[in-house]
């Protein structure tokens, strides 16, 4: 397979950037995208040419390190999948693929398609933990009786990996599918209880420090999350959120 | 509560209270115009009694202004908001992938009735001003049909326009309705019974406005 490449390049976060295109040749339907790009990459080195940098780590869609905008969507044009799931045989011969770094400004680009996701951990920082002792006297976790419905819809929103794919497909790139993951997570469970209100006001409150926008119900993000994030999680955010600003 | 009203969420449900506050205006407007096409002396009646009654012009219309402006200027601030947080555009935006158009395009067709309202106002707001205020006209209970309908009579431009405005509302309460009651919270065994309902009175209520406008058009041809 031959693919005309429309890369974004930037040489650093002060760089303005912008695209160049690559012909990469010899391409298997059975590559995945990451694997594509190394080839590309192996041409430009042997030409003398900078690699493109992206971010990639376990390459089996648990990390969330790969984040790329192909072709106009977050993970690229497959459901369910990060990039490095993605497989060239969703592309035909001589087609043109834009690959873009995802766009927000609380995702400012570090260099070509790398971004810096540390808005994401900030959110975590704020409130995305219980204070449960552990050292020693931990209780047996069937010793606090927790409903099948909640277990289930708590352990689905834990399978957030944070890749971003929320923020990027977002019209208004707002990270309520995320934050509202990771209330959840907590707030469907016992243990979660304790820190409830002010998890909640606590992650929200970073969240918009951070700069993302505003949750205007479109579904994108619910659509493109490569974990099948629910949106019902955002409307127990909003849930939460208000409760806690009421009776906090 | 300190810092509320400062909040994402906190503008995303001031947002939504005051679209569910407008919908309900629009449903008691739509009953009222509606009395027009089957018994023009109730429409007399009831637009007499709003166009009079102290509660509903003393309180309830400076109240339903206020709600209006705020809808509409709350709607350009987020707008704002949310085009400064993507930064960087992208160079291909798939959006229709993942989102219906209505969704993301809340701002184009909110314009579209912000407009709308403005001929709105000069059509039937401002006389109604000029002819109780300013001309001081002595009060006459049989006007407000024959009033309504001369707007409508020979003027195809003007259905036209009030046709579209509405068929572009239908396209902001398909989004919106629905919308608001999952930025309150709602998610819950009645959710997929609201998003019926909410469906159901985006299409129906334009396009019964829709409907009393070319009726009245051709009805006076």
């Amino acid at each position: 397979m031959k693919l005309k490449l429309k890369v974004w390049r930037q040489e650093d976060a002060q760089d303005k950037g912008g695209f160049k295109n690559y012909d990469v040749d010899g391409i298997d339907g059975d590559m995945s995208f990451l694997e594509m790009l190394d080839v590309l990459n192996n041409n430009l080195v042997n030409e003398g040419i900078d690699p493109v940098e992206f971010d990639h780590d376990c390459r089996e869609g648990i990390c969330g390190s790969c984040s790329l905008q192909i072709n106009g969507e977050p993970h690229g044009p497959d459901r369910r999948i990060t990039t490095c799931q993605l497989h060239m045989r969703k592309f035909k011969d001589g087609d043109e693929i834009v690959i873009e770094p995802f766009r927000a400004t609380a995702f400012p680009v570090i260099k070509d398609l790398v971004i810096d996701r540390s808005a994401f951990d900030r959110i975590q920082h704020a409130g995305g933990y219980i204070s449960v002792n552990t050292s020693g006297n931990t209780q047996d976790a069937n010793s606090i009786p927790i409903d099948k419905q909640d277990a289930d819809d708590s352990f689905y929103a834990a399978t957030c990996i944070g890749c971003g794919a929320c923020v990027a497909a977002c019209k208004n790139a707002s990270a309520m599918l995320f934050t509202s993951a990771k209330v959840s997570q907590f707030a469907l469970l016992p243990q979660g209880k304790i820190e409830a209100h002010e998890r909640v006001l606590e992650m929200v409150h970073q969240m918009d420090k951070e700069g993302f926008g505003n949750c205007t119900n479109t579904g994108a993000c619910e659509i493109e999350c490569p974990k099948g994030i629910s949106l019902e999680n955002i409307a127990r955010l909003n849930r939460e959120y208000l409760s806690a600003s009421v009776f906090s | 509560m300190a810092g509320i009203s400062k909040t994402s969420i906190a503008r995303k449900v001031a947002m939504a209270l005051s679209g569910l506050f407008l919908v309900l205006f629009l449903a008691q407007h739509f009953t009222i115009n509606f009395t027009s096409v089957v018994s023009p002396s109730t429409f007399n009646e009831i637009s007499h009694f709003m166009g009079t009654n102290f509660v509903v012009q003393a309180i309830l219309q400076p109240i339903l202004i206020a709600g209006v402006v705020f809808h509409f200027v709350m709607g350009f601030v987020l707008d704002i908001r949310n085009r400064k947080a993507r930064g960087v555009k992208y160079n291909k935006f798939n959006g229709q992938a993942n989102s219906p158009w209505v969704s993301r395009n809340m701002i184009l067709s909110g314009s579209v009735v912000l407009a709308f309202l403005g001929l709105h106002f000069y059509d039937f707001w401002i006389p109604e001003l000029i002819h109780k205020y300013v001309e001081t006209n002595p009060d006459d209970p049989f006007r407000y049909y024959d009033e309504t309908i001369a707007k409508f009579a020979g003027n195809p431009i003007r259905t036209g326009l009030y046709s579209i405005s509405f068929v572009l509302l239908m396209l902001h309460l398909l989004h919106g309705f629905a919308s608001s009651f999952q930025t309150m919270g709602v998610n819950n065994k009645y959710s997929s019974g609201i998003k019926i309902f909410t469906k159901a009175f985006a299409i129906v209520i334009p396009m019964g406005f829709v409907f009393i406008a070319i009726f009245h058009y051709f009805n006076n041809l």
